[in-house]
């Protein structure tokens, strides 16, 4: 299976419309990626659906880059 | 060649305040160009009915009762119509209230229950849909406004508020949604034969009518037509306008 990371890559891909391979651990959706406010909005949506997880609102504002998705992943999927 | 507008096969529509009026006029028409249609109202004998007229009609859907100024209640109608159809494709945000009076002798309670009733609701069942369209890529946000919002009128100071605080809040979603392939407009009725203008006196009655182009009242399958042409195929380039069916009574 793959990992978190290459999954959350996957879905960043699929949603904003980007190739895989520019897609660092670094980048930040909206400043690298060229996602707007609504892209951000429905990549939260398909990470919830991908992860099976509940993202609040205030949780979902911070994450704006691969790594801090990647993070609450992490964090989330080890208290279920 | 005869005309044919394209059908609303494949499509669920749910129409707040559809048990008389205007809005079972919508949902029967909606039902009719193929929808499967979820109707509300407030009490379970109205949910009753337009289950009943539903499927005399041979529609596929149901009449659930609904408070829609019930938030939670509204989230699980949302869900529960997600389970039992498919996710919510048109919303026609219908239901609504009057409390008439004098700006001067208007309570504040008769002002918060029209806003609750015709704004907040219709902001909240909006939001509690966008989730399911822009994943559909498509979706159909269509108010139910009215010519009084635009024009204003003496006694209905909360009515008119609403109303143009509906018109408001369905341009931004316009401009908020357009890029997930989902329109917001509105129908803005003038006067219309239901159980809401029955309350008018006689003279009130004639008054109105000598206002109207068309010199008549216009029937709720007239403003179920401008809702169901909003809510097809056809109106796939309409977006953040509001469709006027007030027989020539005010022209913008």
């Amino acid at each position: 299976m793959d990992s978190i990371e290459q999954r959350v890559k996957k879905i960043v891909a699929e949603q904003l419309g980007v190739n895989e391979s520019e897609i660092k651990i670094e980048s930040s959706f909206v400043d690298d990626l060229g996602a707007d406010s609504l892209d951000t909005v429905e990549l939260v949506m398909a990470l919830e659906e991908e992860f099976e997880c509940e993202i609040p609102d205030e949780e979902a504002e911070k994450i704006t880059t691969v790594q801090q998705a990647v993070n609450y992943i992490n964090a989330h999927l080890k208290k279920a | 060649m005869t005309a044919t507008w394209s059908t609303l096969n494949g499509q669920v529509a749910l129409v707040t305040g559809a048990s008389r009026g205007i809005g079972r006029a919508i949902a029967m028409e909606l039902g009719a160009r193929g929808a499967r249609v979820v109707g509300t109202a407030t009490s379970d004998a109205g949910a009753e009915g337009i289950q009943t007229a539903l499927l005399a009609a041979g529609i596929d859907g149901a009449g659930i009762k609904l408070d829609v100024c019930e938030a939670t209640d509204c989230a699980n109608a949302i869900s529960d119509i997600e389970t039992r159809f498919a996710p919510v494709s048109i919303l026609v945000n219908n239901a609504g209230v009057t409390r008439d009076n004098l700006a001067l002798r208007m309570s504040d309670s008769d002002w918060d229950e029209v806003i609750n009733t015709n704004l907040k609701a219709v902001f909240r069942l909006s939001r509690l849909v966008m989730r399911g369209m822009m994943k559909a890529r498509y979706g159909r946000i269509i108010n139910i406004t009215s010519v009084v919002g635009a024009a204003g009128n003496p006694g209905q100071a909360n009515y008119a508020a609403a109303k143009a605080g509906v018109a408001g809040l369905t341009r931004s979603l316009a401009r908020e949604l357009g890029s997930r392939n989902i329109t917001a407009n509105c129908v803005a009725p003038g006067f219309i034969e239901t159980d809401m203008t029955k309350a008018l006196s006689e003279a009130q009655r004639d008054a109105l009518l000598r206002q109207i182009s068309l010199g008549r009242l216009g029937r709720p399958e007239e403003v179920a037509a401008a809702v169901a042409f909003l809510a097809s195929a056809d109106a796939g380039f309409v977006t953040g306008s509001t469709l006027h069916v007030n027989g020539g009574m005010y022209m913008v």
